[in-house]
């Protein structure tokens, strides 16, 4: 528990309304989205704006306690998680939209923002904000930027981090700092914006955004086709790709998926099909006519079992969600669901998919796969029961080679979800040791004091914990 | 209160009879906090999300909180709305968790004095007698008649009431004589050509209070080619007796019900109050360790059926002419419809099948009204907020007919109409009711 000390300098700034420290209150941020992991904070304070926030940092600075920055908790890495106590920082309630600009083409917000909000409210205007999360329906955007979150139209926009341009950030110590702005080019000094983007609350709280947004495209198009091997699909992804044609969304799914999926949906799937790809292209209309053509050509060509467009958004709805309920269905299999998140160059993904396939034959596990084959983001996932602790100690060493076969392949161990404990003791298979160094410089000139959500990114010690029993 | 030797207990309980499966499914990606009306009203606190109920029931078992008041307190103001489970990837089963936590709570608990009371006289005394449900709504029915409503009201009698028993005698309807309510029918024919034989579950509340609505259900049906037979011997459905912690008195009730209806030889049991039908065709499941119970339960369950749904079905809205003045319609989702009998888009069918009046969706027109059972009594500040949103949203429609499927539903609409002192431009009407003036139009 936090002193009496502390805990009557915080209350002197948030008022007792905000400031949280029963059993009860604690347990429920006690755990985010990810699988298997809760740890219990001593308090949890709802800040109203940028000054309570130095304030609240300062003193936790002065004090040294833990401080966790925290949305809707939606994250997969346990970045969320105060798996060393201290006090979980609430920002939730500030989640105004503080401007669109339709001149400069930005929007600037408040942390607390829901990312469906924020789409919603650029959308009225004839303007685009592209990132689009899983969980954007509840995710915040200062989650979404502190753990660079993805999406399905990766590919062709790219992630969160190449929509932020300015921040207002308070650091450890309590100072207030703003980076960039609405500015489309911008050299002074470093690049703190992008050194916060994907920075999981290591660095600062991040309490106002400004964000680039587009004109909204024209129109879309949706298809699916289906394929009785794997190799073929892979090779429609990246013969799409070097026909010089970028759709917005290309996903993939596998048999093991498709399967599951068509159980629990039942939209009229072929079970016997080893592949399925989501393709979409949006754009001026003969623009996207043209592109469409060529990738069925291209898929035909791929040896396509066959190729669906939707003629009508109600159609390329239900072929949508064909993809979208995937991991709803897996969720369904068994009590604990582990997502992962291993990125290949997309030239590996048949590779990789193999791979997947023989590790988890390998350990007895079933494990499916889909994910944003235009980019390389593969989603293996493992419907599992986390109280068969056998099992758990398999499903463990199955993804501790996933990823090194990720890496191996000129991949990385996380596309989206982030590092946070998670992949923490894989970091270094990634960067090397000098790398990590590098990471650990930054992060202690930032954060002498390591108040900001410790326990992330960098990992205390050396075993390796994907999946962790308590 | 709750004392340190009744945790122990609950928490006992917890351990031995919280099905440990459905908890650990929840994997708390988080999808059900934007749907779940008291996670929003609260300012968005995790304990009042079902996320964070599902981690307190788990903590619980785990032995890592105690059954506290914050635990007890956040599980009382759940409306049971249950949109949390319509958007849960996992397909949790979130309703039966709550049943059963609320079952393990109020059966070890002891209430105070006038709880108690107030509990054994709704649960034991009135609900599961129809008679006496019919006495009582006689007794209102005498009240409004006599003039002592108006003696009552103009003496402000009324203020010795809480608010919310207050601003609820304000919107019941105006019942039936003692009479009427105790000479009901029990068979009726289809009227034109037959198309299926149904039997009609009236409901206790439905069959007291809103007579005249379950006459204008069985008209419609009739009318739709239904020929209905209405066991006698039926009886509530139990609802409330379940979500409230009174399963035993619920699986009792649910016996009575399956025996009345389990010989007719009929195609459909057809209900018109979501809250009554979602616990109806969930009777199954309050049975499942029950192997002498079990299929017969399932086989009642299986044949229920929202009136809406049957009368698109059989395309009544195409065959017979639906008129009105002009009017904008708008329609409030019952929660226990939509996200448990699944019953949404065969309201609307009905709704826009009206000729010369225009239908407007209400923005989050599923959203819970807030009346949830007798939530709106018991958790009054609570309630009044959720419809206070609702009344915007109704505003916002221009409508001056706003339509529901559930006696709980309507009422609190009627009592929202009331608060906004729109009585005169704007009505609360259950469909059927709405349904049978286009018909007569």
């Amino acid at each position: 528990m936090l002193s009496n000390v502390v805990k009557d300098k915080i209350i002197a700034i948030v008022t007792k309304e905000n400031y949280e420290d029963s059993k009860t209150e604690r347990l429920v941020y006690s755990y985010d989205s990810t699988p298997n992991l809760q740890a219990m904070p001593d308090a949890v304070v709802s800040p109203r704006n940028t000054e309570e926030i130095s304030k609240i940092l300062k003193i936790c600075n002065e004090f040294n306690v833990p401080i966790v920055p925290r949305g809707s908790g939606t994250n997969l890495c346990g970045g969320t998680c105060p798996v060393e106590g201290g006090i979980v920082l609430l920002l939730k309630h500030m989640y105004k939209i503080l401007e669109i600009d339709e001149e400069n083409l930005t929007i600037t917000v408040q942390p607390g923002v829901i990312t469906l909000d924020l789409m919603k409210a650029v959308e009225a205007k004839g303007l685009f904000y592209p990132p689009d999360p899983g969980s954007m329906k509840i995710s915040t955007i200062a989650g979404n930027i502190s753990e660079n979150a993805g999406g399905l139209r990766g590919l062709k926009y790219g992630v969160t981090r190449d929509y932020v341009i300015g921040l207002e950030v308070v650091l450890p110590n309590g100072d207030i700092i703003r980076t960039g702005g609405k500015l489309a080019k911008d050299v002074a000094g470093y690049d703190l914006t992008r050194l916060m983007v994907g920075s999981e609350g290591t660095l600062g709280v991040i309490t106002e955004a400004t964000l680039k947004l587009l004109p909204m495209p024209e129109t879309k198009k949706t298809m699916l086709a289906l394929y009785s091997d794997l190799e073929s699909a892979a090779k429609t992804v990246s013969k799409i790709i070097a026909n010089k044609i970028i759709p917005i969304t290309l996903e993939f799914l596998d048999q093991p998926t498709i399967k599951v999926v068509e159980a629990h949906a039942k939209i009229g799937l072929p079970t016997d099909a080893k592949a399925v790809l989501l393709i979409e292209q949006d754009g001026p209309p003969e623009v996207v006519e043209r592109d469409i053509e060529k990738i069925i050509k291209i898929c035909k060509e791929q040896n396509a079992v066959s190729v669906q467009v939707a003629s009508t958004e109600a159609e390329a709805e239900s072929l949508r969600t064909a993809r979208r309920t995937a991991l709803s269905a897996l969720a369904r299999l068994k009590p604990t669901t582990i997502l992962e998140d291993a990125t290949v160059p997309r030239s590996e993904i048949a590779r990789m998919v193999n791979a997947i396939n023989d590790i988890a034959k390998k350990y007895k596990l079933e494990i499916c796969t889909f994910g944003h084959a235009g980019d390389g983001n593969l989603h293996p996932t493992c419907p599992t029961d986390a109280r068969n602790h056998e099992e758990m100690e398999r499903v463990e060493n199955a993804f501790a080679e996933i990823f090194d076969k990720a890496i191996e392949f000129g991949g990385t161990i996380t596309g989206e979800h982030g590092v946070g404990v998670m992949k923490a003791p894989y970091l270094e298979w990634k960067l090397g040791k000098e790398g990590v160094a590098a990471m650990k410089a930054i992060k202690q000139s930032f954060d002498p004091n390591n108040i900001m959500n410790p326990g992330k990114v960098f990992a205390k010690q050396t075993r390796k914990r994907v999946v962790i029993t308590k | 209160m709750t004392t340190v030797k009744e945790q122990k207990t609950i928490q006992d309980q917890f351990k031995a009879r919280m099905n440990e499966d459905e908890l650990l499914n929840c994997m708390r990606c988080g999808f059900c906090l934007p749907a779940c009306p008291t996670y929003i009203e609260s300012g968005f606190k995790e304990s009042h999300s079902p996320r964070g109920r599902i981690a307190m029931m788990k903590a619980v078992v785990d032995g890592l909180i105690e059954p506290d008041e914050d635990f007890e307190r956040s599980l009382d103001l759940c409306l049971s709305c249950r949109a949390c489970e319509a958007v849960c990837p996992s397909g949790v089963k979130y309703g039966e968790l709550l049943e059963e936590a609320r079952d393990i709570i109020s059966q070890n608990k002891k209430y105070s004095l006038p709880t108690r009371i107030v509990r054994k006289a709704v649960f034991e005394g009135l609900f599961p007698h129809p008679n006496r449900m019919k006495n009582l709504t006689g007794l209102i029915g005498f009240y409004q008649r006599s003039g002592i409503q108006t003696i009552a009201r103009k003496i402000g009698f009324l203020g010795l009431l809480p608010d919310s028993l207050t601003a609820m005698e304000k919107v019941l309807p105006k019942v039936a004589t003692l009479k009427q309510l105790k000479n009901r029918p029990d068979y009726l024919p289809a009227i034109g050509e037959q198309t299926k034989r149904v039997a009609f579950f009236s409901g206790c509340l439905m069959d007291s209070m809103f007579l005249e609505t379950n006459d204008a259900t069985m008209k419609l049906l009739q009318l739709a080619g239904c020929e209905i037979v209405i066991p006698q011997t039926q009886t509530c459905c139990g609802a409330l007796h379940g979500h409230y912690g009174e399963k035993t008195s619920s699986k009792d009730l649910a016996i009575r019900n399956i025996k009345a209806f389990e010989d007719l030889n009929v195609d459909f049991i057809i209900t018109n109050a979501g809250g009554c039908g979602a616990f109806l065709v969930e009777y199954g499941h309050l049975f499942q360790d029950d192997p002498e119970w079990n299929d017969r339960a399932h086989a009642f369950s299986n044949k229920i059926q929202d009136i809406s749904e049957i009368l698109v079905a059989v395309k009544f809205h195409e065959k017979v002419r639906l008129e009105l003045p002009f009017q904008i319609i708008t329609y409030q989702d019952s929660c226990h419809l939509k996200n448990v009998m699944k019953t949404a888009s065969a309201p609307r069918t009905l709704l826009k099948a009206i000729k010369g009046t225009e239908y407007r969706e209400m923005y989050d027109a599923d959203r819970c009204c807030g009346s949830a059972g007798i939530y709106n009594i018991i958790e009054s500040e609570n309630s009044m907020k959720m419809l206070d949103y609702k009344m915007v949203q109704t505003k916002n429609t221009q409508a001056s007919t706003v339509v529901t499927a559930n006696p709980g539903c309507l009422l609190q609409m009627k009592l929202g109409i009331e608060r906004e002192g729109l009585a005169s431009t704007m009505r609360g009407i259950h469909i059927v009711d709405l349904l049978l003036e286009a018909v007569k139009n």
